[in-house]
């Protein structure tokens, strides 16, 4: 499936929903939209990833990446994200760099 | 991924559409800078050289750049490469020179060629995953992202006399069903099984080799079940800057650099530090017959040891025997864990046949070999453990001679000797045994007790419970007509070969791995366990089980409980180790008082108190540790007393008188039942009679002066 993001801001929070596969030429694309937020002040990354098929190591390097670019203080808040992604950052520790919940706002 | 543009990297040459440039000739390797991908890498004896890439997983190139002439300087050929996919890159070299192996030289410009300096290798993602075998590039290089978040983590440099390593293999560890964890096998499972390395009380675990090697290297048919015969150890590296794929849960989605460093944090996080087992004696090569998979193919002749016929040297028993001493091959290793201890956070090093690390080009052993010289006085690796498997294969035993610099410690296989032999009994073990407590000062005299890394049982051989049930080795599974593996055991079945149901026989072995899990903790130098003895586990009297994924090398969880005296012993035996800190001496004993407690550091005794009884025919030594030296008198600690008797019978122990005011208390005595063998701290029980102790037959007995 095809890879699409969308993207609200209502600074200081940012909600992104990403749908279908994010692998390493899509990843691209959720990177451009990190690097947009970057010229705002955010403080809370929402990644609504409850239709988030499959995530590449390239699409859990944007979950760093979004930390260096917008800042180590950013909080960023995954929602309902399937259990192959929750393994997936489970097993690579990057669980501990996020806060992971059923629905937002909680 | 996240580039900035710098004016100055501009392509200046294209080919089919790839943009490239002249590169930087280091760092060796494939390295990220802005807007692409710098790819150095050295030959002495090259003519030619193209880099080859590949889409991740596609059976053919999508691009070959044969390096211009201009690209070449002195012996290096480098070149940036722009706009490339770092994520989907695969990446290889071709070489061309000459093909004339008596003189040394295996060029074949049809292979492609791993990048000796590569950070992953790709093709052997999942463990036992069947390769394409068709595949024209099976160990493929790869690059890796540098963003992983530590904190604040770094290594922990505890003070190696204060260590108690634990011998593990990561796929061993967890992959029984009886371990109980997600993922098992790998890195993330070992993350779940922390909390048992804690109550342990294990402060150091040493991970068999982690470096990429192929578990379908020399596979077979396993002649006894039908199955397969692997590697699953790993000793047989095919690179040595890239973590096993295979041991992580991730490594598909190419994630086991993250995977590894997450295990290693959280680690250091409770308390734990993490030794590599790093095998640079040989690689996977393997001799004239192997397969050409990376340095053979880049310069024969510089990484490998080779006869004036251009065969290979095979010190380490494996085919083929890296050249260490060449300036270059040393660079290499220098720069592999450098790179290790910076990247990874690694704490200390455990170098496979480290002999070989002190020969020269020719084989010979060197006086003041540079690689171990250079290792020890290494800026980066100033904090690192360094230790070193002091023997080879090719008959170099340098067990309390290994060139040490004042750093290197040696894996002390005469400590493992002597206790074996004392344990069963053997005589004229008693002067020895007086040596191995010490920390061995009779070879270790200027170099202090933490050269002495002690074990009694390690990978390499049988396991302490089999130490104690087999008198042979029982190879047959692995398919060597049982000629494999040592005939030097020193163990003993105790009157049935393998398992019984004889209570008493089973009694008597579980009191041994007691005594040797006793002597082990009171030992000064560094204790070293293997990883499910302290649950008894068992390879069934297979001693080189290097070859099977099966229960002969995975962790039966059961056996705690089955064997939960001999657990309950071990968690207590280590705990006492820890609460009592003369037992962790950095420096020799000096066999007098020097804090005027009115006791020497150590004294030795036999059945008569201040009489230790070193002829041929004795079997009992004690020994008493005066509270008032411990850490050269810097902290207090109780006095300790130790008594071994490994003759077969009871015998009495005049104890030594202590000062005034002072009681004898039982920490340990293994001739009795579980739940009296061995007491808590603080909660020792006061000897009823203070003047002597009736020591069990083939028992240990530990007492608290207090």
């Amino acid at each position: 499936m095809a890879f699409k993001i969308d993207s609200v801001v209502d600074e200081p929070v940012a909600v992104l929903t990403l749908v279908g596969e994010l692998d390493s030429l899509s990843a691209r694309v959720f990177q451009t939209e990190i690097e947009k937020l970057s010229t705002k002040t955010i403080s809370v990354l929402v990644l609504n990833m409850e239709k988030l098929d499959f995530m590449s190591s390239a699409g859990l390097r944007v979950l760093i990446f979004s930390k260096q670019k917008i800042g180590v203080g950013l909080n960023i808040i995954i929602v309902k994200p399937q259990e192959l992604i929750v393994d997936t950052l489970e097993k690579t520790g990057l669980h501990h760099s996020v806060t992971i919940v059923d629905q937002y706002p909680e | 991924m996240a580039t900035d543009i710098r004016i100055d990297y501009y392509p200046t040459h294209e080919q089919e559409g790839i943009k490239f440039r002249r590169g930087h000739v280091l760092p060796f390797g494939a390295t990220m800078v802005p807007n692409g991908i710098n790819f150095s890498i050295y030959s002495s004896e090259a003519i030619d050289c193209t880099l080859v890439l590949f889409e991740r997983g596609e059976a053919a190139p999508f691009a070959e750049i044969r390096f211009p002439e201009e690209f070449r300087t002195g012996n290096v050929y480098s070149m940036i490469v722009f706009d490339l996919d770092y994520e989907r890159l695969e990446y290889g070299y071709r070489m061309d020179g000459p093909f004339n192996p008596e003189k040394g030289h295996r060029f074949d410009k049809s292979i492609i060629l791993s990048d000796p300096y590569a950070k992953a290798i790709g093709g052997r993602d999942t463990w036992l995953a069947k390769p394409n075998w068709d595949d024209i590039y099976p160990y493929r290089s790869r690059l890796v992202f540098e963003d992983f978040d530590w904190e604040n983590d770094h290594p922990l440099e505890t003070p190696i006399e204060d260590l108690v390593i634990y011998e593990m293999h990561v796929r061993g560890f967890t992959q029984h069903p009886s371990s109980d964890v997600k993922n098992p096998g790998t890195f993330a499972a070992i993350r779940r099984k922390i909390a048992y390395l804690k109550e342990l009380g294990i402060n150091c675990v040493e991970l068999m080799p982690i470096y990429e090697f192929d578990e379908w290297e020399n596979s077979k048919e396993n002649p006894v079940t039908g199955g397969l015969i692997v590697n699953f150890w790993g000793y047989s590296t095919v690179n040595f800057f890239s973590p096993k794929a295979g041991y992580a849960a991730t490594g598909k989605f190419g994630m086991q650099v993250d995977e590894l460093k997450t295990l290693i944090k959280e680690l250091h996080k409770n308390g734990i530090e993490v030794m590599l087992d790093v095998v640079f004696n040989h690689t996977a090569e393997g001799d004239h017959r192997g397969h050409t998979i990376s340095f053979r193919g880049i310069d024969n002749k510089t990484y490998y040891m080779l006869t004036p016929e251009g065969y290979y040297f095979n010190f380490s028993g494996t085919g083929n025997t890296l050249n260490c001493n060449n300036p270059v091959v040393r660079n290499m290793v220098l720069d592999c864990l450098r790179y290790w201890a910076a990247d990874y956070h690694i704490d200390g090093f455990r170098f496979d046949l480290a002999a070989i690390l002190g020969r020269d080009q020719n084989g010979a052993p060197l006086s003041n070999p540079p690689l171990l010289e250079s290792l020890a006085h290494d800026p980066i690796l100033a904090k690192c453990k360094l230790v070193a498997e002091a023997w080879d294969a090719g008959g170099l035993y340098q067990v309390g001679s290994f060139p040490a610099y004042g750093r290197w410690a040696e894996w002390n296989g005469k400590y493992r000797d002597g206790i074996r032999k004392f344990l069963k009994g053997d005589d004229g073990l008693v002067g020895k045994m007086a040596q191995l407590v010490q920390g061995s000062p009779d070879l270790y005299y200027y170099r202090g007790p933490t050269a002495s890394i002690n074990f009694i049982a390690c990978h390499d051989g049988f396991t302490l419970y089999d130490l104690f049930a087999y008198n042979e080795k029982h190879n047959i599974a692995n398919g060597e007509n049982n000629n494999d593996g040592g005939n030097d055991n020193d163990s003993w079945n105790h009157g049935v070969e393998g398992e019984t149901e004889d209570a008493g026989i089973n009694q008597l072995r579980h009191r041994q791995i007691k005594n040797a899990l006793s002597i082990l903790m009171v030992s000064q130098g560094v204790p070293m366990i293997l990883s499910g003895d302290e649950m008894g586990v068992t390879k069934f009297g297979n001693n080189n089980t290097y070859c099977h994924d099966n229960e002969l090398n995975w962790t039966d969880w059961g056996l705690l409980k089955k064997n939960d005296d001999i657990y309950y012993f071990a968690r207590h035996i280590l705990r006492f180790r820890r609460a009592h800190p003369v037992l962790r001496s950095a420096t020799h004993f000096q066999h007098r008082d020097y804090v005027g407690s009115g006791f020497p550091d150590i004294s030795f005794h036999g059945t008569q108190a201040w009489k230790p009884d070193y002829s041929d025919s004795s079997k009992c030594l004690a020994f008493m540790l005066d509270g008032a030296h411990a850490k050269n008198g810097s902290v207090k600690d109780d006095m300790i007393y130790v008594a071994m008797n490994t003759y077969w019978d009871a015998l009495y122990y005049e104890l030594p008188a202590l000062s005034s005011g002072r009681n004898w208390y039982l920490a340990v005595n293994t001739s009795m039942p579980s739940g009296e063998d061995i007491f808590e701290i603080g909660k020792e029980p006061i000897l009823a009679e203070q003047g002597r102790f009736l020591v069990g037959g083939r028992s240990t007995v530990i007492l608290v002066g207090k």
